[in-house]
């Protein structure tokens, strides 16, 4: 397959500054190194709980701020350079000229702050266009009328603003002013998580028809595992800034090798009746990200605890091919898991 | 089964600029003693009107318009019957958080950042349960291992047991007042916090004395809510409304709460009345289930025969909408959106969204009916 991102050894801490001079005295690491490829037409589901560093990986791939250290490399298709583009380093200017800024866009959380409250849909959408490249008014206006046709919405809408749409309309923009430049990687942040169930499957439908039909390749991060199952191709399981699990969809929620991603699995709420399984219910909360435990992140909560565990930490390995996971016992996990709760996945 | 909280005909509209928007319609649900109800919706679809209107905190410009909130606080006797929209507000204050209690969305706008754990806890024995707690106290000093000095042991007796026999009194008001003589509440704030520590205790929450003395601010989002669960739980209520308990938290999180709440239905609170839009904290939770839409109640049954035979196209659809863990397929979606209620549609609410709609639905609105037994459902098909 072919690579379109590759992330290595992808670091973010934010400092924290006390005493008169204001000095840094630690660092939240929100992100902790970081090993991922994303290859061109999938779409990558990441999943954590609040605070694991889901937001600041794609903020990071964007380049909406700088990271700490690593590499964030681009592979473009039909640049003008065969070398890959390190966007971690690369001067911001460069990224611009080079043509990548436009190629890598980003849909954000919730669409009543993303959007300008003050600005018609028609300059929301256009805007994007307009700093990348010089177009006359009519044609952009043309093009602004395309993408809302793909997104859903009429050429009636050009002339509001953003308030006098329902929330699933707002993320419609949204998804619009994304694909605006004709971008090949969107980071969806938690696109759906601020929209009702009805129109969270409207929007759901919307980026699989238009991940078909533009050719694009998705991040997808959110705190809902079932609409990860729903969309995404592969799935990363994060947890306080290190990646501890990934694999493809269906083969992570047949067979979870670390036990935190059967965890989070475990806890999800199903709306069935039917299905009724046995759950992990994990103690305590997720460590602070400022000082994580020693050894494996996730020993003071995980129930099949060895002594290597609180020692070494352990690496991002493969169990199998296109699975890998960090954990010390992976190869015998799911057998422990099916001694001990009964079951090893949870699809049938 | 008997019947604990019953709403007939319930309506609240919202006095705003842009006009009246009507929140509540007619809404009629039962709550028996010892279940779980869920009542699902879209946001906007008046779940948190509909309990606030039960408690009567509807915020201005809300006003409930009409209709009656029947509560049935003793199980034994079933014609007594209290009726709250016509009870005092000093008869609802001594109601809310005793016997019915509730536990608010958002953790960080419940718990008041300036106070400690500690004293939000103990504020509710000290508002319902002074004259409990008097007597614990008077009871304790006349006590023979009781260690206080001799006089002063005889003081704070009689004071005590006068304010054993009448919390209100007047000369205790008057000795509040006095800054030397107010500190003899000194011992019954230490019963409250005695107390606050028990209920936090229970929950589960690690070293709770240290806790107690800590601000919201320095606990996590789960602890927060466990701590908003017990200023709810405090003392003993009967009926608990959970208004999206959960919603805000992770799920591992979400998964110990709601873990808790159903370990405490088992020992300590009777029924829980849990507010949600997400239908699988319903399905796991809840014995029996409401379906509300743009104000309506539209369909009323059974968790397994909601899930499992959906009458109303409402929930069909938002059945079909919610990705579900074994069925991979499409998803489908409801076209439109959820209507604005200043000016509702009229008949049926749901009628522009519906692909079995008639001329009926249109006209008049469709009363709830019993189609199966214990399976009440708002529609025309039926």
């Amino acid at each position: 397959m072919d690579k379109i991102l590759s992330l290595k050894n992808l670091k973010k801490y934010y400092p924290i500054l006390g005493g008169v001079f204001r000095r840094e005295v630690n660092t939240v690491k929100a992100l902790d190194g970081i090993d991922l490829d994303i290859y061109r037409g999938e779409c990558l589901g990441v999943v954590g709980e609040s605070g694991c560093g889901k937001t600041t990986t794609g903020k990071a791939i964007i380049r909406l701020h700088n990271p700490t250290s690593g590499h964030v490399y681009y592979y473009g298709k039909g640049s003008n350079s065969e070398e890959p583009v390190d966007i971690a380093i690369t001067k911001k200017f460069a990224l611009k000229r080079l043509g990548i800024r436009g190629k890598l866009q980003m849909v954000f959380q919730d669409p009543t702050t993303s959007l300008n409250p003050r600005m018609l849909v028609k300059h929301i959408i256009a805007e994007p266009i307009k700093s990348q490249e010089r177009m006359g008014s009519r044609e952009l206006e043309d093009r602004v009328i395309v993408l809302l046709k793909m997104v859903g919405l009429t050429r009636d809408h050009l002339l509001r603003y953003p308030h006098e749409f329902s929330g699933g309309q707002r993320q419609r923009i949204a998804v619009a002013r994304a694909i605006a430049t004709d971008p090949e990687f969107i980071v969806l942040d938690e696109p759906t998580s601020a929209l009702d169930v009805s129109v969270q499957s409207q929007i759901l439908n919307l980026l699989k028809s238009l991940q078909q039909t533009l050719n694009l390749t998705f991040m997808f991060v959110t705190h809902h595992l079932l609409v990860v199952k729903y969309i995404s191709n592969r799935v990363a399981v994060m947890y306080l800034g290190k990646i501890v699990e990934l694999a493809e969809t269906a083969v992570l929620f047949s067979r979870p090798v670390h036990p935190y991603t059967y965890a989070l699995l475990s806890a999800i709420p199903i709306p069935e009746v039917e299905h009724k399984l046995s759950r992990i219910v994990l103690s305590g909360d997720v460590p602070s990200p400022v000082n994580p435990p020693e050894g494996c992140r996730f020993h003071t909560r995980c129930p099949f605890v060895i002594d290597n565990c609180l020692k070494e930490e352990p690496l991002l390995e493969a169990v199998k091919a296109g699975h890998q996971a960090a954990c010390h016992r992976k190869h015998e996990m799911e057998k422990l898991i099916a001694e001990n709760f009964g079951q090893t996945g949870f699809l049938p | 089964m008997a019947k604990l909280l019953e709403t007939v005909d319930l309506v609240t509209n919202f006095y705003t600029y842009e006009g009246v928007v009507k929140a509540l319609n007619k809404v009629s649900l039962v709550v028996d003693h010892g279940s779980t109800f869920g009542l699902v919706g879209e946001s906007g679809c008046g779940k948190s009107v509909t309990v606030r209107s039960i408690m009567r905190i509807v915020q201005e410009p809300g006003r409930i318009e009409g209709g009656k909130v029947i509560v049935y606080l003793d199980e034994s006797d079933r014609r007594a019957g209290i009726d709250l929209l016509e009870q005092s507000e000093a008869y609802m204050e001594s109601l809310r958080g005793d016997r019915i209690s509730m536990i608010f969305q958002e953790p960080n706008a419940a718990l008041n950042p300036t106070l400690s754990i500690g004293d939000q806890v103990s504020e509710s024995f000290l508002f319902h349960q002074k004259k409990e707690m008097f007597t614990k106290i008077y009871e304790d000093l006349c006590a023979p291992e009781c260690q206080v000095l001799y006089p002063l042991k005889k003081i704070q007796q009689a004071v005590y047991g006068m304010a054993s026999n009448n919390p209100h009194a007047v000369s205790l008001k008057i000795m509040n007042k006095v800054p030397i003589l107010k500190h003899w509440q000194k011992r019954l704030k230490r019963e409250a916090k005695k107390r606050a520590i028990d209920i936090i205790y229970k929950l589960g929450i690690p070293n709770p004395a240290q806790v107690i003395e800590q601000y919201p601010h320095n606990l996590s989002g789960g602890m927060k809510q466990r701590i908003v669960i017990a200023i709810a739980l405090a003392c003993n209520p009967v009926l608990l409304i959970a208004d999206e308990a959960t919603s805000n938290l992770d799920v591992t999180i979400q998964a110990q709460i709601l873990e808790l709440l159903r370990r405490l239905k088992e020992d300590v609170i009777s029924s829980i009345l849990l507010i949600t839009h997400d239908l699988g904290v319903v399905a796991e939770t809840c014995d029996r289930v409401g379906v509300m839409y743009a104000g309506n109640l539209c369909e009323v049954a059974d968790v397994r025969e909601l899930f499992g035979n959906p009458f109303h196209p409402y929930t069909r659809a938002l059945l079909e909408a919610v990705p579900k863990f074994s069925v991979i397929k499409e998803l489908k979606s409801i076209e439109g959106n959820v209507p604005n209620l200043v000016t509702p549609p009229p008949g049926c609410r749901f009628h522009p969204r519906c692909p079995h709609a008639m001329g009926i639905c249109r006209e008049t609105f469709p009363e709830m009916k019993e189609v199966e037994k214990e399976h009440m459902v708002a529609c025309y098909l039926y």
